[in-house]
């Protein structure tokens, strides 16, 4: 199974065409892509690890020496318990102990939109790490769009199921403003992608708005500048 | 063998002839102590729980809080209760005695078999007392290391402690990092705060206060300053709970009675607890020793002693860290566990921490807390298997 990744202007895709892993019954489409971004053996810190699952694929396929942060208890707990190294933390108190280039990548899977300061985060990431994977639910999709537009009320999807005044999600963003800010932080794009409400990539060899209107989630590679 | 409760502050017998294993170390072999003081002979109490492999590969470590000892997990010789950490320590409990060879020594400075103020001096044939040298956290770490050549033991599967146990485990990991694979400091810190060392301070002047005390000679007067020695453990012991805990526990409860009796007996509950805390305590230690314990959790900064920086203690380091802490412990509050991770990940160690939520204070950590059970068995299966055990 491959997948098409999806070119924005000015945007070169440097991977090799490696396969991620099939999927099986319970894994996250895009926790596979990410997978495939990460060489083998590498040094991974991921930013909000939840119960584990990234690190454990992660370390199960490409045999990486995994960390993790995570903030709920409980998903430390569970992390521990399968013997991940994590820790109980948050993205936006506890990146600035880490030394540069303490890893080869650090991963913020879906949490950016949920950090304090989502810049100073995503300067972290790349100082960190060597490659930042990011990936965030797109505010631009074109559901999202429609219940803002149409019916006037803050957008809750079956991707975004909280209402505005108990949402974790402080700092939604859509693909286009993210792309502004890695510019601003002169982040180098070595990869993105966009993917459908079925967790498939966007299959349009398209400019930008198009991506920015059916990419329900975007994925990115990201290197210093 | 069951030892009563003599006059003296502890059974001689258990002083110098504890109902444990003892290493004992000759001239050949003294300890050289950070105060500068080089102590021969010396001896080490000791007790152990499952057998060691034949690649001595298996060996963990336990380090014990201020007033513990060597008596984990088998029944107390002065107390006849279950030891202090025998819901921990066990046959499929989580530091599994089936699987690990389990030591835990008696600290320097104590009182229970160990070197210390109430052993015999051979110089002068009498008790050390207040003659006896200061002690450091890392003394203790010293005769532990001493004790663990003396076993034939490369390096520890895991050093894991609660208090100032986790103080020994930290420094154990800057001193002898090779030797130590995973480390589990619990409910500690990398430096004693000034809030704990002024608690310790009013231990000690309690203790000082004693007209029994003798200026610390009251061994050889054949009393014991067991008023102050009870007051200062009645002190501390407040510090070790949580204010939920004692309000779930006591709350405002009379004890024995229906109203207040308009005197200073111990009308509420909480007070007839510490008093029988006080009281149970002096039967067991030694009031010299628990000067000399305080006093160097007082001195305990591993930060000072690598440049300011924690960070350095820990630079290189290839063992695995699980750092716990719990929420209402307000001895060793989260903040001081969390600048120990933050140190580890400044130097890229392998680390994982989390915080238990608990209300019952410090003392969460002797208590069967299920998440911090499950932490600590997921953590020694995951470093067990990475070391092929």
């Amino acid at each position: 199974m491959s997948f098409e990744t999806v070119r924005i202007a000015g945007v070169n895709d440097l991977s090799s065409s490696k396969a991620a892993p099939t999927p099986t019954a319970g894994q996250r489409l895009d926790h596979l892509l990410m997978v495939d971004m990460v060489e083998p053996g590498s040094r991974v810190l991921d930013v909000g690890c939840g119960d584990g699952t990234l690190l454990a694929l992660l370390t199960e396929c490409r045999g990486v020496d995994g960390r993790g942060i995570e903030l709920s208890r409980e998903g430390v707990n569970q992390c521990v318990a399968r013997g991940l190294s994590v820790i109980q933390g948050d993205a936006d108190a506890d990146l600035v102990a880490y030394p540069d280039d303490a890893f080869d990548y650090v991963i913020l899977s879906q949490t950016i939109q949920a950090t304090r300061r989502p810049r100073a985060v995503l300067e972290h990431l790349l100082r960190i790490g060597r490659r930042a994977i990011v990936s965030f639910p797109n505010f631009g999709h074109w559901r999202v769009r429609a219940e803002l537009a149409l019916k006037g009320r803050m957008p809750v999807t079956e991707n975004l199921p909280d209402s505005w005044y108990d949402t974790p999600n402080i700092h939604f963003c859509t693909i286009r403003d993210f792309v502004a800010l890695c510019e601003e932080v002169n982040a180098k794009m070595e990869r993105a992608m966009a993917l459908d409400s079925g967790g498939q990539p966007v299959r349009f060899n398209m400019p930008w708005w198009v991506w920015n209107l059916f990419g329900e989630q975007a994925v990115f590679l990201l290197k210093r500048g | 063998m069951l030892v009563s409760v003599g006059d003296l502050p502890v059974p001689a017998s258990q002083v110098d002839e504890p109902d444990s294993l003892v290493a004992r170390f000759g001239a050949d072999r003294p300890l050289v102590m950070d105060s500068g003081a080089v102590i021969a002979p010396w001896q080490i109490a000791y007790q152990t729980y499952g057998s060691l492999n034949a690649a001595r590969s298996n060996a963990v470590l336990i380090c014990h809080a201020l007033t513990g000892d060597q008596h984990a997990a088998n029944r107390h010789p002065i107390t006849g209760k279950d030891g202090w950490w025998s819901s921990m320590v066990g046959p499929g409990l989580p530091i599994d005695t089936e699987r690990f060879f389990v030591i835990c020594a008696n600290v320097v400075g104590s009182c229970m078999g160990t070197t210390g103020p109430a052993s015999l001096n051979p110089e002068t044939g009498e008790a050390w007392g207040l003659s006896f040298p200061l002690v450091t956290i890392r003394d203790m770490v010293r005769a532990q290391a001493a004790l663990i050549d003396h076993l034939g033991i490369e390096q520890l599967f895991a050093v894991i402690g609660g208090s100032m146990g986790g103080m020994q485990v930290l420094q154990w990991a800057a001193s002898y990092p090779e030797r130590v694979f995973a480390a589990m400091p619990i409910a500690t810190a990398a430096i004693h705060s000034a809030q704990n060392i002024a608690f310790h301070e009013v231990g000690r002047q309690a203790i000082m206060a004693d007209p029994d005390w003798r200026g610390g000679h009251y061994l050889q007067a054949g009393v014991k300053p067991s008023k102050g020695l009870a007051v200062a453990r009645m002190g501390a012991h407040i510090t070790y709970l949580s204010e939920g805990a004692l309000h779930r526990k006591f709350g405002r409860r009379f004890q024995d009675r229906d109203a207040p009796t308009f005197s200073f007996d111990a009308d509420f509950q909480v007070e007839s607890y510490l008093r029988y805390q006080g009281e149970s305590f002096v039967e067991r230690f030694d009031a010299n020793s628990y000067l000399y314990i305080t006093r160097a959790m007082d001195y305990f900064d591993l930060a000072a002693d690598h440049g300011g920086v924690l960070a350095n203690a820990f630079r290189g380091t290839r063992t695995r860290f699980c750092v716990v802490s719990f929420t209402s412990d307000w001895l060793f509050p989260t903040p001081g566990s969390r600048a120990i991770v933050h140190a580890l990940n400044a130097a890229a160690a392998s680390v994982s921490f989390v915080e238990v939520d608990s209300d019952k204070g410090h003392d969460a950590f002797l208590l069967n807390e299920p998440v911090f059970f499950a932490t600590t068995r997921g953590f020694l299966d995951s470093a067990a298997r990475a070391r092929g055990l």
